[in-house]
This record gives structure tokens, sequence and C-alpha cells, in this order.
């Protein structure tokens, strides 16, 4: 193809010395502006998003970083967002570490039948979307006389609990050492005094490289907006727990910051019919979760990771 | 074919000195403008297609900030996909390019010297590429201001990705550099002093290897992912990344000298070809190595391996990905271990392209998706890219194919000026 079939001028582009334009010129000018109306209607879509998102929201600051009068404003601009997202009216408050206190929660292997009522309970107390039925825990079905996570499995659907297998609940456990928070690139997850590793929603890119990170897939991603009706909204909301998570940010379990700092036990523990969750102040040598370290054969789960975890798992008989 | 590039010939192309850089630098970037929007109906017609597909990703994209990450196929347990694969990719393609740096400026080679510069821009299109390829991965890419340090919480030295910000930026800064100030003292008529980019170049190339090596550190330094966590990681990365790298240049020399009016010796090509016989084959045994001991000892952490290359309970996702791989790379090797490829443009190119499409599937899927199959907790859920995932990639890929069209056509004009390399001679060769 010849080089400028359009074009015999030789000059090229360039408004010519009259102020007048060349056929090219004219031709790159229609070119330019056709690609800047395509380019409009391609970025639509970011466009309508923008117009829903607060500038507040956008130029809010790291949590630590925030005095409490910019908390309690941020606090009170999310419960009006979730009345006029969700139309429901909730109360998110700021539940913060207790003085000597640190978080440890231990379960009986030998008597959880696998029933899935604290997984249950955590997606109600925790205001989950309701269509991905998601959950903090996850209940693996595991084979009788082996420790074997790979013959586990998560997708069991018969009656419970079946006389081969033995059931072991993972969620989030409260590492020492955890890798999720040393991945973050922007600090948004970090670990509190109280030994609970959380997240500040409002901080974080959404990079996942924590949920790469977690050795118990502990950490679920918003894929989308969460969607919850009204009615079923739990409204008693913690910054850094249960309150309705945004779309695209990344979300754990927070040992029920909202309620155990405040005195009260997990939701997945009040929801055990048998019994096997064992929660408390590892600090305090007349807990009952410090009875189970001393007196019962513990193990954690994958320990020679190095993780420490604050979730214990043992054996009765 | 008749070429492609005509070389503007009202153009200035020196004696701005007196009037300061200023004048001069306006000028020089105006001649860019020119430059690089103006050329045959096979250009607008190429620049056209890219345009149009990087705007279809974009409005991929764009659906995908506002409805989520829910457009795609990724889940909970396979949280990364086509996008941190193209990026991994991409990382090695950009460190890639510093395969003509090294015999150009170490061992002054001159025909290599002369077309360096296509390396040099391959690796600014190529991290441009990845940082577009992080941005869309981004479940809110509104707050990628957390990320800039000193206005949002850069969680350095601890987080591995901060490092890989740092060096990827630097080495796209690095390149910048180079790139421009030698355009420039072109486009001015002078000779490049030594001092303002030798120093730079020498630092690029020990950049390219530390992009390559903070990538591989993001992922083999996640102990819970036994896959990734080998320390095997970082070498394969850096011997791919130089089979990938001089695939794509010869490639694109190949395509230069049939469209673009420069002239091209053959000793560039020859060098590279040399250079992929060697690191292909070092590629193929890192490979071979790492395969075997996953399945020598048959230990339960090669369940990840087992579902890559044979499948796993059933789920076989990825095994035509990775023996399509094996066979493009283990073909690739043989027809460039033939004496005197370099002189058959057919056949090397055939076996660039397979080298380049093997090592795209193993350090793209072939390395990503299999760190979460089976999950943490060993449960094996698959993943195949959306429609989205593939528009919004194919739209970076064309973006960055935009870039690098750009910049080759304006770098080379500009270098060879009015009248071609060859006849001008290059002024800052023997300055190297
Ligand atoms: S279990 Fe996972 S999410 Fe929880 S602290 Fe440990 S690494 Fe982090
Ligand atoms: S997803 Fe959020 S919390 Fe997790 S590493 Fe990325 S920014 Fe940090």
């Amino acid at each position: 193809m010849p080089p400028s079939t359009d074009d015999p001028a030789p000059a090229e582009g360039a408004p010519s010395p009259e102020g007048g334009m060349t056929r090219r010129t004219a031709l790159k000018v229609a070119g330019a502006t056709l690609g800047a109306a395509a380019f409009a209607k391609a970025i639509a879509p970011i466009v309508s998003w923008t117009a829903d998102q607060s500038v507040d929201e956008f130029l809010q600051k790291h949590y630590r970083k925030l005095s409490s009068d910019e908390l309690e404003r941020i606090m009170a601009r999310l419960e009006a967002e979730t009345k006029r997202d969700y139309g429901a009216d909730v109360e998110i408050s700021d539940a913060r570490p207790q003085e000597g206190v640190k978080f440890g929660y231990a379960l009986n292997l030998s008597i959880c039948i696998g029933c899935r009522k604290c997984a249950q309970a955590c997606h109600v107390e925790n205001n989950h979307d309701r269509p991905s039925g998601n959950s903090y825990i996850r209940v693996l079905e595991m084979q009788k006389g082996t420790n074997d996570l790979e013959q586990g499995n998560v997708n069991y659907t018969h009656p419970v609990p079946h006389p081969d297998k033995y059931y072991m609940p993972v969620q989030c456990q409260q590492c020492d050492r955890p890798p999720c928070v040393n991945v973050c690139p922007v600090d948004a997850t970090w670990k509190e005094d109280d030994g609970v590793v959380v997240i500040d929603y409002n901080w974080c890119i959404g990079c996942r490289y924590c949920e790469a990170a977690c050795p118990y897939h502990a950490r679920r991603f918003n894929w989308t907006k969460p969607q919850i009706p009204a009615e079923e909204i739990n409204p008693v909301q913690a910054y850094l727990s249960n309150r309705i998570r945004p779309q695209g940010v990344m979300e754990k379990c927070t040992f029920c910051l909202h309620r155990t700092r405040n005195g009260k036990l997990p939701a997945c523990l009040e929801a055990c019919p048998t019994g096997a969750r064992v929660f408390g102040n590892l600090l305090d040598p007349n807990s009952e979760i410090r009875r189970v370290l001393a007196n019962k054969r513990v193990f954690v789960l994958k320990e020679e990771l190095g993780t420490r975890p604050s979730f214990f798992y043992f054996f009765d008989e | 074919m008749t070429p492609a590039t005509p070389v503007s010939p009202s153009a200035p192309v020196s004696h701005p000195t007196a009037r300061g850089h200023f004048a001069g630098y306006l000028r020089f970037l105006w001649r860019v403008i020119v430059d690089a929007t103006d050329g045959s109906g096979w250009f607008y017609a190429w620049m056209t297609l890219l345009t149009a597909v990087a705007l279809v990703g974009l409005n991929a994209w764009s659906t995908q900030v506002r409805d989520g990450m829910i457009v795609t196929a990724m889940t909970d347990h396979v949280s990364w996909g086509l996008y941190i694969a193209n990026f991994t990719f991409m990382v090695g393609l950009a460190a890639g390019g510093v395969m003509m740096v090294i015999p150009a400026y170490l061992y002054h080679d001159e025909e290599m010297h002369d077309v360096v510069i296509v390396g040099e821009m391959l690796a600014i299109a190529a991290i441009a590429m990845c940082i577009a390829f992080v941005v869309v991965d981004l479940g809110r890419p509104d707050r990628f201001w957390h990320i800039i340090p000193g206005l949002g919480e850069f969680n350095w030295p601890v987080s591995m990705l901060t490092w890989d910000v740092i060096v990827l930026n630097g080495y796209l800064a690095l390149n910048l550099h180079i790139c421009g100030y030698l355009l420039y003292m072109r486009f001015l008529g002078r000779r490049p002093e030594p001092r303002w980019y030798v120093p730079f170049v020498f630092l690029s190339i020990i950049w390219a290897v530390s992009i390559h090596t903070v990538t591989a550190f993001l992922y083999c330094g996640l102990g819970g992912r036994p896959f990734w966590n080998t320390a095997l990681l970082a070498p394969r990365f850096l011997a791919s990344a130089f089979v990938s790298g001089p695939a794509f240049i010869i490639v694109a020399l190949h395509v230069l000298r049939r469209f673009g009016r420069v002239h091209i010796g053959d000793r560039p090509v020859a060098i590279l070809a040399n250079i992929m016989r060697v690191t292909i084959l070092i590629n193929l045994l890192m490979v071979a190595s790492e395969v075997f001991t996953e399945f020598y000892s048959g230990s339960s952490h090669t369940a990840a391996a087992r579902y890559l290359y044979f499948g796993l309970h059933g789920a076989d996702g990825l095994v035509p990905w990775i023996w399509t791989s094996v066979i493009f790379g283990v073909v690739a090797a043989v027809l460039l271990l033939r004496p005197g490829v370099a002189k058959h443009p057919a056949q090397l190119t055939v076996a660039c392209v397979l080298a380049f499409v093997a090592v795209w599937i193993e350090k793209g899927m072939g390395l990503i998706i299999p760190g979460f199959i089976p999950s943490t907790l060993h449960e094996v859920v698959e993943y195949a890219p959306s429609v989205i995932e593939w528009q919004i990639s194919a739209g970076i890929w064309a973006f960055g194919l935009l870039v690098y069209t750009v910049a080759l056509k304006i770098g080379l004009p500009i270098l060879a000026g009015p009248r071609g390399l060859e006849a001008t001679g290059t002024p800052w060769k023997k300055a190297g």
C-alpha cells in the first residue's frame, strides 16, 4: 500500500503557516474526536459507579490515624449509608481491646458432630452476603485414622455424624505470626492487642495478597456488594468487625469482637449444640481455655508453618 | 511491500542550542507527536485495531469496577487468575529486554548498540502493562493512592508487594531516562555524554534481575502454598524471562525490517538466537528438575503439580495448557538448536513464537493457578477465565502494543535521521 494515498502535501500533519488544515490533519482530528467519543462510552459504567461513591470515603484516612471525632463522623456516615442502601437502622460502634486480655479459642474434636450450626450463626451474626451463603467457618469432614486435610471434604450432604468420620471446623486462627498481615502492601490488616487480626474495610485496596498468604483459607473477598434484606441485618455492629462490608474488599473472622470485647461469647460458640467450643482469655490463669490447654492433648493446624495460631484443637478421650 | 514509515523531511533535526533547551524540547515534543501519528494505511489500520481492542478492554474493566469482581471467574479458592498470570509473565518480558543491553554495552557490540533501544522500549511497554494488570486486579482501584509512599500507608519493608512497586517503577524510570536522553540528544544532533546514561544502563542490568527476583519472592515467600514455596522459583523466573524477552525482540526486529525504513544488521538477531539456545535449555532443565522433585518423592505436597500435569480428582482444566507449553517449548528448543537457524528468518520466527507462547503459559496460568488448586484446605475448585477477564487482558495487550508501536515509531526515525540508521551512523555508539 502506498504510504499516503490521501495526502500529497509535504506538510505531514503540521498546521500550515496560514493556520489552515491539510486533509491529513483533518483526518487526524476526526479520528481523535471519534476516539474520544468511544472512550467516553467505554468508561460510562465507571462514571456511573463513581457517582455513588462519597468524597469523604475517598479521602478517608487509615483507621489508626483517625482522631476519635473523625471516627465518630465516619461511623455516623456509615450508619446513614446503611439506611440509604439497605433500609436498615444500625448502630456502628468502635469496640476496643480490653486491658490484660488475649483471646484464645479451642475446639473439642471428640464431640463436634459436623452440624454446621456455627457456620450458620456466623453467616447471620456477621451480616454476610445472602446469595453466596458466605461464612467465616468451613467444617471439614475428616476420615477417622488420619488428620490429612487432603482426605477431608467440606461438601458433605448426608446426615451427621457419620460413624467413620470426625469433623473439624476451620476459621481464622488469629495467628500470632500472621502471614496475611505481613504481606498487605498498605497495612490495611493488623493484629490488635487482644490478638484479633482485623481489617480496615475502608482502607483495603482489594489486592487479595493476604488471601493467597493465609494457610487456613480464612479470608473472604467481597466479589460484589453484599445483599441482605433489611429485616435480616444484625444492627449491632462494630467498625472493625460485622458492619456490612463494601464491595471489593477483604473480610475475615474477628472472634466476634463486637461481642467478645463487650464481655459476650462468639456467636459460633453460642450456636454450638454440643458444647465443643471453648473461648476465653489466655492471660487469665483461671479461665476455661487455660484449663483445656493445661489438661488436654492439644494441637494446632499446620504447626510446621510457624504461624502460631491462637486457635487450638483437642480430643477428649 | 512499501515501507511504512516515511520520515518527515520538514521536521527539525538539529540546532536549537542557541535558544535554550526549553524551546528545543518543545520542538522535540512536536516532532514526536507528528512522528507518532503519521504513517501509511497499514500503520493506521494497525493503530485503529489496537485502539478498538483497548477500548473494548477499557469498557470491560469499567463494568468490572461498577459490578464488582464477581464478573470474573475468580473465587475465594482461586483468588488470582488471568490478570496476575499476565502480570507475572510481563515482568519477565520487561526483564528480558536486558538481553540486548548486555551484549551492546558490556561487550561493545556495535550492531547491537544500534538497535538496543528496541529492547529498552520493550521494557517500558512491558512495565506499563504490568502496572495495568495490577490495577485491573484490584478490588478498589479508587484507593490506589493508599499504596503511594508518603500519601498512603506503605507497608515497607515487610510486604514483598511494596518491594515490587519500588523495583518496577524504578525500572520504568531508568528505561524512560535512558531512551529519552538518547533520543533527545540525537534530535539535537549532539553526541550523548556517557556519564549521563552509561551508569544508568549498567544499573538497569542489575535492576532487570531484581524485578524478576522480587516478583518471584511474592509467591515463594508464602509458606502456605507449597507449589510456590520453592527456592528454585526465582532462578526459573529469570531463565524463562531470558527466553521470552529475546524471542519477542527477534520477532520485533524482523517486523521492523519489513515495515520500518530502518536497516538492521544480521548480528543482533544472531546474538539473540544464540542467547535463546542456552536459556531455553536451562529453562527446560529447571522445569524437569522441579517435575522430578515433585513426582519422585510422591509426598502429599505434590497435589498441585499433579493437578497441573495430570489432573486431580477428575479436575483437569490446566492439563491441555501445560502440555501445550511443554510441547511448544521442546519444539522451539529443537528448532533453535539446528545449525544456522539465524539465517532462516521463517524458521527462527516460528521457534520464537512457540517459545514465547510456551513461557506465557508456564509463567502465567501454569504458575499462578496451581498455587490455589488444591486450596489451603485441600478443596479442588477449578478456574477458567471469564469473557470479561479475556477482554480486559486483550485490552491491556493492545494498550501495550500501542505504547510499543508509538515508542518505536518515534524512536527509530529520530535515531535514524532522514537517511536511515546505516547512512548516518550512530554518533554515540563509540561512547558506550
Ligand atoms: S488464619 Fe489466616 S487470616 Fe487468620 S490470622 Fe492466620 S493467616 Fe491471618
Ligand atoms: S486485600 Fe486488602 S487486606 Fe488483603 S493484602 Fe490486599 S490491601 Fe491488604
